[in-house]
């Protein structure tokens, strides 16, 4: 599996479920900060991922 | 700033405060340390400690899977042993790993880097739920 933007969700997707567990004790409200968090890993990925497309390497 | 709202929106005073002796909670960290989730399933907190059970040690064998190493302690590369260290904070599945000579790595392989991230903060993070383990010891939480 070489697929990098795979890779990044899977990263995200993992990070996610642990600090929401960590964090949040109610399953609800789990879920609700994982899934916040890893929206959030993903847009920022596209977001830094578009800024950095015209840089020349 | 995003730490501090998620700190100030943490839902887990609620508990009743469960505070040990000073030898369990050593023990509590190193059951906590070696097995993911094991300090929170210990101290009653059985879903949790089922989500860090799977979800950390999962999180470390997809690091082996992608060809990560697992670092050797060489003391003349500070950083390869900050990495070690960061390895073995997976606890058992380390040692196991270790036992079967997996976690050799590939450079050259294309998930080279994505491997050791996905070890390095297994690692870490597992540092951080036994950190929570021991704030419910001490009746913090």
């Amino acid at each position: 599996m070489t697929d990098h933007f795979l890779l990044l969700a899977l990263f995200a997707l993992f990070v996610s479920i642990v600090f929401a567990t960590l964090l949040r004790d109610e399953p609800r409200e789990q879920a609700r900060l994982g899934g916040m968090m890893f929206g959030g890993f993903l847009a920022a990925a596209f977001v830094l991922g578009w800024l950095m497309y015209p840089l020349p390497l | 700033m995003i730490l501090i709202w998620m700190a100030t929106k943490s839902t887990t005073a609620d508990r009743a405060p469960a505070t040990a002796e000073p030898a369990t909670l050593v023990l509590l960290c190193l059951a906590a340390w070696a097995v993911p989730g094991a300090g929170h399933l210990w101290l009653g907190r059985r879903q949790k400690g089922i989500i860090f059970l799977l979800a950390l040690p999962l999180m470390f064998l997809t690091g082996i899977w992608l060809q990560g190493r697992i670092f050797p302690f060489e003391v003349s590369e500070p950083l390869v042993v900050l990495g070690a260290i960061a390895h073995l904070g997976i606890g058992l599945p380390w040692f196991l790993a270790q036992a079967m000579d997996f976690g050799r790595g590939i450079v050259t392989a294309q998930t080279y880097e994505y491997g050791n991230t996905f070890m390095i903060v297994a690692g870490l993070l597992n540092f951080l739920v036994m950190l929570d383990a021991f704030d419910i010891g001490m009746g913090r939480k």
